[in-house]
Protein backbone atom coordinates (compact mmCIF):
# COMPACT_ATOMS: atom_id res chain seq x y z
CA UNK A 1 0.00 0.00 0.00
CA UNK A 2 1.36 3.41 -0.86
CA UNK A 3 0.90 6.20 1.63
CA UNK A 4 -1.08 8.94 -0.11
CA UNK A 5 -2.06 12.45 0.86
CA UNK A 6 -5.36 11.26 2.33
CA UNK A 7 -3.56 9.26 5.02
CA UNK A 8 -1.79 12.37 6.21
CA UNK A 9 -5.02 14.33 6.13
CA UNK A 10 -6.76 11.67 8.23
CA UNK A 11 -3.99 11.80 10.83
CA UNK A 12 -4.24 15.59 10.83
CA UNK A 13 -8.01 15.47 11.22
CA UNK A 14 -7.81 12.95 14.09
CA UNK A 15 -5.25 15.10 15.92
CA UNK A 16 -7.38 18.20 15.36
CA UNK A 17 -10.51 16.55 16.73
CA UNK A 18 -8.56 15.18 19.71
CA UNK A 19 -7.31 18.69 20.42
CA UNK A 20 -10.78 20.23 20.29
CA UNK A 21 -12.23 17.47 22.45
CA UNK A 22 -9.33 17.91 24.84
CA UNK A 23 -10.38 21.53 25.37
CA UNK A 24 -14.09 20.88 25.80
CA UNK A 25 -14.27 17.52 27.57
CA UNK A 26 -11.38 18.05 29.94
CA UNK A 27 -12.60 18.77 33.47
CA UNK A 28 -9.31 18.32 35.24
CA UNK A 29 -6.70 20.93 34.76
CA UNK A 30 -5.71 23.82 32.60
CA UNK A 31 -2.31 22.43 31.59
CA UNK A 32 -4.15 19.72 29.64
CA UNK A 33 -5.91 22.50 27.73
CA UNK A 34 -2.56 24.01 26.79
CA UNK A 35 -1.46 20.61 25.51
CA UNK A 36 -4.68 20.28 23.52
CA UNK A 37 -4.02 23.68 21.91
CA UNK A 38 -0.57 22.47 20.87
CA UNK A 39 -2.16 19.33 19.43
CA UNK A 40 -4.43 21.46 17.23
CA UNK A 41 -1.50 23.48 15.93
CA UNK A 42 0.48 20.31 15.20
CA UNK A 43 -2.46 18.88 13.29
CA UNK A 44 -2.36 22.02 11.16
CA UNK A 45 1.38 21.57 10.63
CA UNK A 46 0.93 17.97 9.46
CA UNK A 47 -1.64 19.18 6.94
CA UNK A 48 0.56 22.00 5.71
CA UNK A 49 3.68 19.89 5.34
CA UNK A 50 1.81 17.01 3.69
CA UNK A 51 0.17 19.33 1.16
CA UNK A 52 3.49 21.05 0.57
CA UNK A 53 5.27 17.76 -0.11
CA UNK A 54 2.57 16.39 -2.41
CA UNK A 55 2.21 19.60 -4.38
CA UNK A 56 5.94 20.23 -4.59
CA UNK A 57 5.34 23.78 -3.35
CA UNK A 58 7.45 25.23 -0.55
CA UNK A 59 4.96 27.79 0.76
CA UNK A 60 3.32 25.22 3.03
CA UNK A 61 6.58 24.43 4.77
CA UNK A 62 7.35 28.10 5.28
CA UNK A 63 3.90 28.49 6.79
CA UNK A 64 4.53 25.50 9.06
CA UNK A 65 7.68 27.21 10.36
CA UNK A 66 5.68 30.34 11.10
CA UNK A 67 3.06 28.30 12.94
CA UNK A 68 5.76 26.58 15.02
CA UNK A 69 7.26 29.93 16.02
CA UNK A 70 3.92 31.44 16.96
CA UNK A 71 2.98 28.27 18.85
CA UNK A 72 6.09 28.66 21.00
CA UNK A 73 5.18 32.28 21.82
CA UNK A 74 1.61 31.28 22.50
CA UNK A 75 2.63 28.51 24.90
CA UNK A 76 4.93 30.92 26.76
CA UNK A 77 2.15 33.46 27.21
CA UNK A 78 -0.36 30.77 28.15
CA UNK A 79 1.91 29.41 30.87
CA UNK A 80 2.65 32.92 32.16
CA UNK A 81 -1.06 33.67 32.50
CA UNK A 82 -1.55 30.28 34.16
CA UNK A 83 1.15 31.12 36.70
CA UNK A 84 -0.46 34.40 37.76
CA UNK A 85 -3.83 32.67 37.86
CA UNK A 86 -2.41 29.99 40.16
CA UNK A 87 -0.82 32.60 42.42
CA UNK A 88 -4.17 34.27 42.88
CA UNK A 89 -6.37 31.23 43.28
CA UNK A 90 -4.10 28.39 44.38
CA UNK A 91 -5.66 25.96 41.94
CA UNK A 92 -5.65 25.23 38.23
CA UNK A 93 -8.62 22.84 38.13
CA UNK A 94 -10.91 23.68 35.22
CA UNK A 95 -14.03 23.47 37.40
CA UNK A 96 -12.69 26.22 39.62
CA UNK A 97 -12.38 28.77 36.80
CA UNK A 98 -15.72 30.25 37.77
CA UNK A 99 -15.30 33.63 39.45
CA UNK A 100 -17.59 34.96 36.73
CA UNK A 101 -20.50 32.82 35.67
CA UNK A 102 -20.49 32.21 31.96
CA UNK B 1 10.96 42.08 -8.89
CA UNK B 2 10.00 43.69 -5.64
CA UNK B 3 10.45 47.34 -5.30
CA UNK B 4 11.35 47.58 -1.66
CA UNK B 5 11.37 51.35 -1.31
CA UNK B 6 7.79 51.67 -2.55
CA UNK B 7 6.76 48.79 -0.29
CA UNK B 8 8.30 50.50 2.71
CA UNK B 9 6.61 53.76 1.78
CA UNK B 10 3.26 51.99 1.97
CA UNK B 11 3.86 50.55 5.44
CA UNK B 12 5.11 53.74 7.14
CA UNK B 13 2.42 53.59 9.87
CA UNK B 14 3.43 50.02 10.77
CA UNK B 15 7.12 50.96 10.75
CA UNK B 16 6.42 53.85 13.13
CA UNK B 17 4.45 51.60 15.46
CA UNK B 18 7.12 48.89 15.41
CA UNK B 19 9.92 51.34 16.13
CA UNK B 20 8.06 53.10 18.91
CA UNK B 21 6.93 49.80 20.40
CA UNK B 22 10.46 48.43 20.58
CA UNK B 23 11.91 51.65 22.01
CA UNK B 24 9.19 51.88 24.64
CA UNK B 25 9.74 48.23 25.50
CA UNK B 26 13.39 49.01 26.24
CA UNK B 27 12.39 52.08 28.23
CA UNK B 28 9.90 50.00 30.20
CA UNK B 29 12.55 47.38 30.94
CA UNK B 30 15.18 49.95 31.95
CA UNK B 31 13.30 52.67 33.77
CA UNK B 32 10.39 50.59 35.02
CA UNK B 33 6.95 51.79 36.02
CA UNK B 34 8.19 55.32 36.78
CA UNK B 35 8.14 55.86 33.01
CA UNK B 36 4.63 54.50 32.60
CA UNK B 37 2.84 57.83 32.28
CA UNK B 38 5.37 59.29 29.86
CA UNK B 39 5.34 56.06 27.85
CA UNK B 40 1.56 56.23 27.61
CA UNK B 41 1.70 59.77 26.27
CA UNK B 42 4.42 58.86 23.77
CA UNK B 43 2.43 55.80 22.65
CA UNK B 44 -0.69 57.91 22.10
CA UNK B 45 1.41 60.42 20.14
CA UNK B 46 2.82 57.58 18.06
CA UNK B 47 -0.63 56.27 17.21
CA UNK B 48 -1.67 59.80 16.25
CA UNK B 49 1.38 60.21 14.00
CA UNK B 50 0.80 56.82 12.40
CA UNK B 51 -2.82 57.85 11.84
CA UNK B 52 -1.71 61.05 10.06
CA UNK B 53 0.00 58.93 7.41
CA UNK B 54 -3.29 57.26 6.54
CA UNK B 55 -5.00 60.57 5.72
CA UNK B 56 -3.70 61.33 2.19
CA UNK B 57 -4.54 57.84 0.92
CA UNK B 58 -7.93 57.98 2.59
CA UNK B 59 -8.71 61.39 1.16
CA UNK B 60 -7.87 60.62 -2.45
CA UNK B 61 -8.87 56.97 -2.32
CA UNK B 62 -6.29 54.33 -3.18
CA UNK B 63 -7.02 51.04 -4.85
CA UNK B 64 -5.73 48.81 -7.60
CA UNK B 65 -2.41 47.02 -8.07
CA UNK B 66 -0.26 49.90 -6.77
CA UNK B 67 -1.44 49.17 -3.26
CA UNK B 68 0.35 45.83 -2.95
CA UNK B 69 3.42 45.85 -0.72
CA UNK B 70 6.09 43.14 -0.49
CA UNK B 71 4.85 41.11 -3.42
CA UNK B 72 1.28 40.22 -2.55
CA UNK B 73 1.73 39.96 1.21
CA UNK B 74 0.06 43.24 2.12
CA UNK B 75 -2.51 45.41 0.39
CA UNK B 76 -2.72 48.98 1.64
CA UNK B 77 -5.85 50.25 -0.09
CA UNK B 78 -8.53 52.71 1.06
CA UNK B 79 -10.31 49.93 2.94
CA UNK B 80 -7.19 49.08 4.98
CA UNK B 81 -6.49 52.77 5.62
CA UNK B 82 -10.04 53.42 6.77
CA UNK B 83 -9.90 50.54 9.25
CA UNK B 84 -6.44 51.56 10.41
CA UNK B 85 -7.46 55.14 11.13
CA UNK B 86 -10.36 53.84 13.21
CA UNK B 87 -8.16 51.32 15.05
CA UNK B 88 -5.58 53.99 15.91
CA UNK B 89 -8.28 56.29 17.26
CA UNK B 90 -9.63 53.49 19.46
CA UNK B 91 -6.07 52.77 20.63
CA UNK B 92 -5.61 56.43 21.60
CA UNK B 93 -8.86 56.22 23.56
CA UNK B 94 -7.64 53.13 25.45
CA UNK B 95 -4.37 54.92 26.29
CA UNK B 96 -6.12 58.14 27.36
CA UNK B 97 -8.32 56.54 29.99
CA UNK B 98 -5.67 54.21 31.43
CA UNK B 99 -3.46 56.32 33.75
CA UNK B 100 -6.37 57.66 35.82
CA UNK B 101 -7.80 54.15 36.23
CA UNK B 102 -4.64 52.25 37.09
CA UNK B 103 -3.28 54.92 39.41
CA UNK B 104 -6.60 55.20 41.23
CA UNK B 105 -7.53 53.08 44.26
CA UNK B 106 -9.64 50.75 42.09
CA UNK B 107 -6.44 48.96 41.19
CA UNK B 108 -4.96 49.61 44.62
CA UNK B 109 -3.53 46.14 45.14
CA UNK B 110 -1.21 46.79 42.22
CA UNK B 111 1.66 49.20 41.73
CA UNK B 112 -0.34 51.58 39.56
CA UNK B 113 -0.03 51.97 35.81
CA UNK B 114 2.54 49.55 34.49
CA UNK B 115 4.94 50.60 31.76
CA UNK B 116 4.00 47.44 29.83
CA UNK B 117 0.48 48.71 29.22
CA UNK B 118 1.27 51.25 26.45
CA UNK B 119 3.75 48.83 24.88
CA UNK B 120 1.17 46.06 24.71
CA UNK B 121 -1.45 48.42 23.31
CA UNK B 122 1.03 49.53 20.63
CA UNK B 123 1.87 45.95 19.63
CA UNK B 124 -1.78 44.95 19.61
CA UNK B 125 -2.58 47.90 17.31
CA UNK B 126 0.36 46.97 15.10
CA UNK B 127 -1.04 43.44 14.82
CA UNK B 128 -4.46 44.80 13.91
CA UNK B 129 -2.87 47.13 11.37
CA UNK B 130 -1.29 44.11 9.68
CA UNK B 131 -4.53 42.14 9.89
CA UNK B 132 -6.58 44.70 8.03
CA UNK B 133 -4.01 45.08 5.27
CA UNK B 134 -3.28 41.36 4.90
CA UNK B 135 -3.53 39.98 1.40
CA UNK B 136 -2.05 36.56 2.11
CA UNK B 137 -3.09 34.03 4.71
CA UNK B 138 0.41 34.09 6.16
CA UNK B 139 0.33 37.80 6.96
CA UNK B 140 -3.25 37.43 8.13
CA UNK B 141 -2.18 34.83 10.67
CA UNK B 142 0.88 36.78 11.84
CA UNK B 143 -1.15 39.95 12.34
CA UNK B 144 -3.92 38.11 14.11
CA UNK B 145 -1.52 36.42 16.52
CA UNK B 146 0.45 39.60 17.22
CA UNK B 147 -2.82 41.23 18.17
CA UNK B 148 -4.12 38.26 20.17
CA UNK B 149 -0.94 37.56 22.14
CA UNK B 150 -0.76 41.18 23.28
CA UNK B 151 -4.48 41.14 24.09
CA UNK B 152 -4.23 38.03 26.31
CA UNK B 153 -1.64 39.76 28.44
CA UNK B 154 -3.62 42.99 28.55
CA UNK B 155 -6.67 41.13 29.88
CA UNK B 156 -4.61 39.69 32.73
CA UNK B 157 -2.62 42.87 33.45
CA UNK B 158 -4.01 43.34 36.98
CA UNK B 159 -2.00 40.41 38.23
CA UNK B 160 -3.33 40.34 41.77
CA UNK B 161 -6.97 40.63 40.77
CA UNK B 162 -8.28 37.07 40.37
CA UNK B 163 -11.03 38.20 38.01
CA UNK B 164 -8.49 39.79 35.68
CA UNK B 165 -6.32 36.66 35.69
CA UNK B 166 -9.36 34.50 35.02
CA UNK B 167 -10.40 36.76 32.14
CA UNK B 168 -6.90 36.44 30.70
CA UNK B 169 -7.00 32.66 31.03
CA UNK B 170 -10.41 32.30 29.39
CA UNK B 171 -9.50 34.69 26.61
CA UNK B 172 -6.28 32.81 26.01
CA UNK B 173 -7.84 29.35 25.84
CA UNK B 174 -10.72 30.34 23.56
CA UNK B 175 -8.55 32.66 21.48
CA UNK B 176 -6.00 29.91 20.93
CA UNK B 177 -8.78 27.51 19.95
CA UNK B 178 -10.10 30.11 17.47
CA UNK B 179 -6.64 30.57 15.94
CA UNK B 180 -6.35 26.77 15.67
CA UNK B 181 -9.68 26.48 13.87
CA UNK B 182 -8.77 29.35 11.54
CA UNK B 183 -5.39 27.79 10.77
CA UNK B 184 -6.92 24.40 10.08
CA UNK B 185 -9.22 26.06 7.58
CA UNK B 186 -6.28 27.89 6.02
CA UNK B 187 -4.33 24.63 5.67
CA UNK B 188 -7.28 23.01 3.88
CA UNK B 189 -7.69 26.00 1.58
CA UNK B 190 -3.96 25.91 0.82
CA UNK B 191 -4.11 22.22 -0.01
CA UNK B 192 -7.23 22.32 -2.12
CA UNK B 193 -6.52 25.53 -4.02
CA UNK B 194 -2.77 25.86 -4.39
CA UNK B 195 -1.48 28.90 -2.58
CA UNK B 196 -1.79 31.07 0.48
CA UNK B 197 -2.14 34.48 -1.16
CA UNK B 198 -5.72 35.67 -1.57
CA UNK B 199 -5.56 35.89 -5.36
CA UNK B 200 -4.46 32.30 -5.94
CA UNK B 201 -6.87 30.88 -3.34
CA UNK B 202 -9.62 32.80 -5.10
CA UNK B 203 -8.51 31.46 -8.47
CA UNK B 204 -8.52 27.92 -7.03
CA UNK B 205 -12.06 28.33 -5.74
CA UNK B 206 -13.61 28.79 -9.20
CA UNK B 207 -16.61 26.66 -10.07
CA UNK B 208 -18.21 24.03 -7.86
CA UNK B 209 -16.60 23.84 -4.40
CA UNK B 210 -15.08 20.51 -3.41
CA UNK B 211 -15.69 19.11 0.09
CA UNK B 212 -12.21 20.09 1.22
CA UNK B 213 -12.67 23.66 -0.01
CA UNK B 214 -16.06 23.93 1.65
CA UNK B 215 -14.60 22.69 4.94
CA UNK B 216 -11.76 25.17 4.62
CA UNK B 217 -14.15 28.05 4.00
CA UNK B 218 -16.33 27.08 6.97
CA UNK B 219 -13.40 26.69 9.35
CA UNK B 220 -11.92 30.04 8.33
CA UNK B 221 -15.27 31.77 8.85
CA UNK B 222 -15.74 30.05 12.23
CA UNK B 223 -12.28 31.14 13.39
CA UNK B 224 -13.00 34.72 12.34
CA UNK B 225 -16.43 34.66 14.02
CA UNK B 226 -14.67 33.74 17.27
CA UNK B 227 -12.47 36.82 16.97
CA UNK B 228 -15.43 39.09 16.23
CA UNK B 229 -17.40 37.50 19.10
CA UNK B 230 -20.38 36.68 16.90
CA UNK B 231 -22.95 34.05 17.90
CA UNK B 232 -22.43 31.01 18.11
CA UNK B 233 -18.82 31.77 19.07
CA UNK B 234 -19.54 34.54 21.56
CA UNK B 235 -19.47 32.76 24.93
CA UNK B 236 -16.10 34.15 25.99
CA UNK B 237 -17.13 37.78 25.53
CA UNK B 238 -19.16 38.51 28.70
CA UNK B 239 -16.60 36.87 30.98
CA UNK B 240 -13.62 38.58 29.41
CA UNK B 241 -15.33 41.98 29.29
CA UNK B 242 -16.37 41.69 32.93
CA UNK B 243 -13.05 40.41 34.26
CA UNK B 244 -10.61 42.57 32.32
CA UNK B 245 -9.81 46.02 33.78
CA UNK B 246 -12.25 48.56 32.31
CA UNK B 247 -9.72 50.46 30.10
CA UNK B 248 -8.77 47.11 28.59
CA UNK B 249 -12.43 46.22 28.08
CA UNK B 250 -12.85 49.55 26.33
CA UNK B 251 -9.96 48.59 24.07
CA UNK B 252 -11.34 45.08 23.37
CA UNK B 253 -14.78 46.42 22.57
CA UNK B 254 -13.42 48.81 19.94
CA UNK B 255 -10.13 48.24 18.12
CA UNK B 256 -10.01 44.41 17.81
CA UNK B 257 -13.65 44.41 16.73
CA UNK B 258 -12.86 46.81 13.89
CA UNK B 259 -9.84 44.76 12.88
CA UNK B 260 -11.65 41.42 12.97
CA UNK B 261 -14.69 42.72 11.08
CA UNK B 262 -12.48 44.38 8.46
CA UNK B 263 -10.47 41.18 8.12
CA UNK B 264 -13.64 39.13 7.68
CA UNK B 265 -14.89 41.54 5.06
CA UNK B 266 -11.61 41.31 3.22
CA UNK B 267 -11.60 37.51 3.34
CA UNK B 268 -15.20 37.01 2.23
CA UNK B 269 -14.97 39.50 -0.63
CA UNK B 270 -11.44 38.97 -1.88
CA UNK B 271 -11.01 35.26 -1.24
CA UNK B 272 -14.55 33.91 -1.35
CA UNK B 273 -15.83 36.70 -3.62
CA UNK B 274 -16.62 34.24 -6.41
CA UNK B 275 -18.60 32.00 -4.06
CA UNK B 276 -21.04 34.45 -2.52
CA UNK B 277 -23.83 31.89 -2.11
CA UNK B 278 -21.47 29.65 -0.09
CA UNK B 279 -20.73 32.20 2.64
CA UNK B 280 -23.69 34.54 2.47
CA UNK B 281 -26.02 32.19 4.36
CA UNK B 282 -23.39 31.53 7.04
CA UNK B 283 -22.75 35.23 7.61
CA UNK B 284 -26.47 36.04 7.50
CA UNK B 285 -27.21 33.37 10.11
CA UNK B 286 -24.37 34.61 12.33
CA UNK B 287 -25.57 38.20 11.98
CA UNK B 288 -29.19 37.49 12.90
CA UNK B 289 -28.24 35.07 15.69
CA UNK B 290 -25.90 37.73 17.15
CA UNK B 291 -28.61 40.38 17.03
CA UNK B 292 -31.16 38.11 18.74
CA UNK B 293 -28.89 36.49 21.34
CA UNK B 294 -27.15 39.76 22.09
CA UNK B 295 -30.52 41.35 22.83
CA UNK B 296 -31.89 38.40 24.85
CA UNK B 297 -28.68 37.68 26.76
CA UNK B 298 -28.41 41.22 28.08
CA UNK B 299 -31.82 41.19 29.71
CA UNK B 300 -30.95 39.31 32.91
CA UNK B 301 -27.58 40.97 33.51
CA UNK B 302 -26.81 43.00 36.60
CA UNK B 303 -23.19 43.82 35.90
CA UNK B 304 -22.94 46.80 33.55
CA UNK B 305 -19.77 45.58 31.81
CA UNK B 306 -21.44 42.22 31.13
CA UNK B 307 -24.45 44.07 29.79
CA UNK B 308 -22.29 46.14 27.46
CA UNK B 309 -20.61 42.90 26.32
CA UNK B 310 -23.98 41.54 25.21
CA UNK B 311 -24.74 44.90 23.67
CA UNK B 312 -21.51 44.62 21.66
CA UNK B 313 -22.56 41.15 20.44
CA UNK B 314 -25.87 42.68 19.38
CA UNK B 315 -24.10 45.52 17.55
CA UNK B 316 -21.72 43.14 15.82
CA UNK B 317 -24.81 41.40 14.48
CA UNK B 318 -25.90 44.62 12.75
CA UNK B 319 -22.39 45.13 11.39
CA UNK B 320 -22.36 41.59 9.97
CA UNK B 321 -25.81 42.18 8.53
CA UNK B 322 -24.26 44.90 6.37
CA UNK B 323 -21.55 42.46 5.36
CA UNK B 324 -24.01 39.66 4.57
CA UNK B 325 -25.75 41.81 1.98
CA UNK B 326 -22.63 41.40 -0.19
CA UNK B 327 -23.06 44.67 -2.08
CA UNK B 328 -20.85 47.78 -2.05
CA UNK B 329 -23.69 49.63 -0.31
CA UNK B 330 -23.73 46.96 2.40
CA UNK B 331 -19.97 47.14 2.90
CA UNK B 332 -20.10 50.90 3.11
CA UNK B 333 -22.98 50.69 5.65
CA UNK B 334 -20.91 48.21 7.66
CA UNK B 335 -18.01 50.68 7.82
CA UNK B 336 -20.26 53.58 8.84
CA UNK B 337 -21.81 51.40 11.55
CA UNK B 338 -18.30 50.46 12.75
CA UNK B 339 -17.28 54.11 13.13
CA UNK B 340 -20.39 55.01 15.10
CA UNK B 341 -20.19 51.82 17.18
CA UNK B 342 -16.60 52.62 18.14
CA UNK B 343 -17.58 56.11 19.28
CA UNK B 344 -20.54 54.80 21.29
CA UNK B 345 -18.41 52.09 22.96
CA UNK B 346 -15.63 54.52 23.81
CA UNK B 347 -18.19 56.84 25.35
CA UNK B 348 -20.16 54.28 27.34
CA UNK B 349 -17.09 52.54 28.79
CA UNK B 350 -15.55 55.90 29.69
CA UNK B 351 -18.77 56.77 31.51
CA UNK B 352 -18.52 53.45 33.41
CA UNK B 353 -14.94 54.32 34.35
CA UNK B 354 -16.17 57.56 35.87
CA UNK B 355 -18.59 55.84 38.25
CA UNK B 356 -16.43 55.93 41.35
CA UNK B 357 -17.04 56.21 45.05
CA UNK B 358 -15.59 58.90 47.30
CA UNK B 359 -12.59 56.66 47.93
CA UNK B 360 -12.20 55.92 44.24
CA UNK B 361 -13.64 52.39 44.23
CA UNK B 362 -15.33 51.38 40.98
CA UNK B 363 -19.05 50.70 40.72
CA UNK B 364 -20.31 48.48 37.96
CA UNK B 365 -23.73 47.05 38.80
CA UNK B 366 -27.26 48.37 38.33
CA UNK B 367 -27.78 48.72 42.09
CA UNK B 368 -24.84 51.11 42.35
CA UNK B 369 -26.03 53.56 39.74
CA UNK B 370 -29.61 54.01 41.02
CA UNK B 371 -30.52 57.68 40.97
CA UNK B 372 -27.29 58.69 39.27
CA UNK B 373 -29.11 61.65 37.72
CA UNK B 374 -29.21 63.27 41.17
CA UNK B 375 -25.67 62.47 42.32
CA UNK B 376 -23.74 62.77 39.02
CA UNK B 377 -26.08 64.47 36.53
CA UNK B 378 -23.47 65.06 33.80
CA UNK B 379 -22.49 61.37 33.63
CA UNK B 380 -26.11 60.27 33.82
CA UNK B 381 -27.08 62.49 30.88
CA UNK B 382 -24.09 61.29 28.88
CA UNK B 383 -25.02 57.67 29.59
CA UNK B 384 -28.58 58.45 28.57
CA UNK B 385 -27.27 59.71 25.23
CA UNK B 386 -25.15 56.60 24.68
CA UNK B 387 -27.90 54.17 25.69
CA UNK B 388 -30.52 55.80 23.48
CA UNK B 389 -27.98 55.92 20.68
CA UNK B 390 -27.14 52.20 21.11
CA UNK B 391 -30.87 51.48 21.04
CA UNK B 392 -31.10 53.45 17.78
CA UNK B 393 -33.50 56.16 18.88
CA UNK B 394 -33.81 58.79 16.12
CA UNK B 395 -32.21 62.13 16.87
CA UNK B 396 -28.98 60.41 17.91
CA UNK B 397 -26.28 59.09 15.63
CA UNK B 398 -26.93 55.44 16.54
CA UNK B 399 -30.13 55.70 14.53
CA UNK B 400 -28.23 56.71 11.41
CA UNK B 401 -25.94 53.67 11.60
CA UNK B 402 -28.88 51.28 11.89
CA UNK B 403 -30.68 53.17 9.15
CA UNK B 404 -27.89 52.78 6.58
CA UNK B 405 -27.54 49.07 7.35
CA UNK B 406 -31.26 48.39 7.00
CA UNK B 407 -31.37 50.51 3.87
CA UNK B 408 -28.68 48.32 2.29
CA UNK B 409 -30.50 45.17 3.40
CA UNK B 410 -33.81 46.33 1.96
CA UNK B 411 -32.22 47.49 -1.30
CA UNK B 412 -30.81 43.97 -1.73
CA UNK B 413 -34.37 42.53 -1.42
CA UNK B 414 -33.69 40.78 1.87
CA UNK B 415 -36.68 42.35 3.61
CA UNK B 416 -37.37 39.32 5.84
CA UNK B 417 -33.93 39.64 7.43
CA UNK B 418 -34.39 43.37 7.93
CA UNK B 419 -37.68 42.65 9.70
CA UNK B 420 -36.03 40.12 12.05
CA UNK B 421 -33.26 42.62 12.79
CA UNK B 422 -35.68 45.42 13.58
CA UNK B 423 -37.79 43.13 15.82
CA UNK B 424 -34.69 42.12 17.78
CA UNK B 425 -33.54 45.70 18.15
CA UNK B 426 -36.86 46.45 19.82
CA UNK B 427 -36.10 43.69 22.36
CA UNK B 428 -32.67 45.24 22.82
CA UNK B 429 -34.19 48.61 23.58
CA UNK B 430 -35.58 47.08 26.80
CA UNK B 431 -32.30 46.99 28.67
CA UNK B 432 -31.03 50.26 27.29
CA UNK B 433 -34.17 51.89 28.61
CA UNK B 434 -33.82 50.01 31.90
CA UNK B 435 -30.42 51.68 32.22
CA UNK B 436 -32.06 55.09 31.88
CA UNK B 437 -34.92 54.16 34.20
CA UNK B 438 -32.52 53.07 36.96
CA UNK B 439 -30.45 56.24 36.65
CA UNK B 440 -33.30 58.71 36.44
CA UNK B 441 -36.28 57.29 38.32
CA UNK B 442 -34.88 55.07 41.08
CA UNK B 443 -34.19 56.20 44.64
CA UNK B 444 -30.62 57.64 44.70
CA UNK B 445 -28.16 55.38 46.55
CA UNK B 446 -25.45 58.06 46.44
CA UNK B 447 -22.59 55.60 45.99
CA UNK B 448 -20.85 56.91 42.89
CA UNK B 449 -19.99 60.38 44.13
CA UNK B 450 -16.22 60.45 43.65
CA UNK B 451 -14.39 62.94 41.46
CA UNK B 452 -13.55 62.08 37.86
CA UNK B 453 -10.31 62.72 36.03
CA UNK B 454 -9.93 65.37 33.34
CA UNK B 455 -8.90 62.85 30.68
CA UNK B 456 -12.15 60.95 31.23
CA UNK B 457 -14.20 64.15 31.02
CA UNK B 458 -12.51 65.10 27.75
CA UNK B 459 -13.16 61.74 26.11
CA UNK B 460 -16.73 61.68 27.42
CA UNK B 461 -17.42 65.17 26.06
CA UNK B 462 -15.96 64.39 22.63
CA UNK B 463 -17.86 61.12 22.21
CA UNK B 464 -21.10 62.61 23.53
CA UNK B 465 -20.80 65.52 21.09
CA UNK B 466 -20.30 63.14 18.17
CA UNK B 467 -23.24 60.94 19.22
CA UNK B 468 -25.54 63.93 19.71
CA UNK B 469 -27.39 65.20 16.62
CA UNK B 470 -24.31 67.37 15.93
CA UNK B 471 -22.71 64.19 14.60
CA UNK B 472 -24.96 64.29 11.56
CA UNK B 473 -22.74 67.09 10.25
CA UNK B 474 -19.99 64.48 9.85
CA UNK B 475 -22.06 61.77 8.20
CA UNK B 476 -21.46 63.22 4.73
CA UNK B 477 -17.69 62.96 4.89
CA UNK B 478 -17.75 59.60 6.70
CA UNK B 479 -20.06 58.14 4.04
CA UNK B 480 -17.76 59.49 1.36
CA UNK B 481 -14.71 57.81 2.92
CA UNK B 482 -16.67 54.59 3.56
CA UNK B 483 -17.80 54.51 -0.06
CA UNK B 484 -14.22 54.88 -1.28
CA UNK B 485 -13.13 52.10 1.07
CA UNK B 486 -15.97 49.82 -0.03
CA UNK B 487 -15.10 50.55 -3.67
CA UNK B 488 -11.49 49.48 -3.09
CA UNK B 489 -12.75 46.30 -1.44
CA UNK B 490 -15.03 45.46 -4.34
CA UNK B 491 -12.47 46.11 -7.03
CA UNK B 492 -11.35 42.49 -6.75
CA UNK B 493 -14.87 41.08 -7.01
Amino acid sequence: MTIGIEHYLVVGAILFVLGVLGIFLNRKNVIVILMAVELILLAVNINLVAFSAFKGDLVGQVFAMMVLTVAAAEAAIGLAILVIYFRGRGTIAVDDVNRMKG
Amino acid sequence: MLDFSSSFALVIPELILTGAGLVLLLVAAWVGDKAARAATIVAAGTLFTAGLFTIPGLHFGTDGPDTYAFGTLLKIDSFALFSKALIYLAGIGALMVAPAFFNGPAAASERGLRAEYPVLVLFATLGMSIMVSASDFMTLYMGLELNSLAAYVLAAILRKDTRSAEAGLKYFVLGALASGILLYGISLLYGFTGGTDFASVRAGLEGELSTGQLFGLTFVLAGLAFKIAAVPFHMWTPDVYEGAPTPVTLFFATAPKVAAVALTARVVFEVFGGQVQAWQQIVMFTALASIVFGALGAIGQDNLKRLLAYSSINNVGFILLGLAVATPAGASAMLIYLVIYVVMSLGSFTALLMLRGADGELYETFGDIAGLAVTRPAIAWALLLFMFSLAGIPPLLGFYSKFVVFQAVVEADLIVFAAIGIAASVIGAFYYIKFVKVMFFDEPVGLATGKSETSHWVLLAITAAIISPLGYLMTGSISDLANKAAYALFLAV
